[in-house]
């Protein structure tokens, strides 16, 4: 599929029951191309952290509004759209996602906290836009090497 | 959530009967957990073989189920699919908990 790209979008209301639906939808449609296996699960689970944060945090304060996705698939990456009409991000900015301290006695685990860090890892680059009331968050995996 | 929880031996072990652990059910993890877990055997392995996928709203609740034992008992994992395990040794929790790859293996384990 060499120069070639395969688009697709979703929209659904930012209910957990939704939101749970579209994430398995929009990853079977991925599992379907030339992803790997590896590849389709990590995307899997950012795409779940960032759709999630926007169900429980951007319409903490509101009805569930709409949830849109574009996902855009060429040979080299993957580039997935997220926009909602919920709260910005605190600050406007993306939260830091440092790795939670796992190294403490058992009763002080943490039990959150994962998400921000989960989707820095696994994409390759991420960037957020507040345009007027709309939170766009784009994710991008870089699917070959550099060289490849 | 369904649960189905057996005693084997000196563990606990609770089966996972769902393909999803994630934000719109790991509250009610949590609590169906908490209700299997109550009293029981000092090792508790819980049996991840049919979930697929784990987000970090299941992971919370996984570690919270552990957090919510008395201090003398465990949870084991066992199980995990390749997701859930990539799940686990991003966040590190693969050094939180013991890791099982088959309810087998984990029953096979010497507890302690």
């Amino acid at each position: 599929m060499t120069g070639k790209r395969y688009k697709f979008k979703m929209a659904f209301r930012a209910t957990e029951m939704e939101a749970r639906e579209a994430i398995a939808a929009i990853s079977e449609r991925l599992r379907a191309t030339n992803l790997t296996r590896d590849q389709a699960d990590g995307v899997e689970i950012a795409l779940a952290e960032a759709i999630n944060n926007v169900v429980e945090h951007a319409y903490a304060d509101s009805e569930p509004g709409l949830v849109r996705i574009l996902c855009s698939l060429r040979r080299a990456h993957l580039d997935i759209r997220i926009c909602d009409t919920g709260t910005p991000l605190p600050e406007n900015r993306l939260p830091p996602g440092l790795a939670a301290d796992v190294s403490v006695a058992r009763a002080d685990l943490p039990e959150g906290g994962f998400g921000w860090f989960l989707i820095r890892e696994l994409t390759s680059d991420i960037r957020y836009d507040r345009c007027g009331l709309i939170n766009h968050l784009s994710l991008r995996f870089d699917l070959i090497d550099e060289d490849g | 959530m369904s649960l189905t929880s057996t005693v084997s031996g000196n563990a606990q072990i609770v089966t996972v009967n769902a393909d999803r652990i994630d934000a719109a059910i790991a509250i009610q993890f949590k609590e169906d957990m908490r209700m299997e877990t109550e009293e029981g055997p000092d090792r508790v392995i819980l049996d991840l073989s049919s979930v697929a996928f784990i987000d970090s709203s299941g992971l919370g609740a996984i570690v919270a189920a552990m957090k919510q034992l008395d201090d003398h008992r465990r949870l084991d994992l066992a199980g995990l699919t390749p997701m859930v395990e990539k799940v686990f040794r991003l966040t590190r929790m693969d050094t939180v908990f013991k890791l099982f790859a088959s309810l087998d293996d984990a029953k096979a384990a010497v507890s302690g």
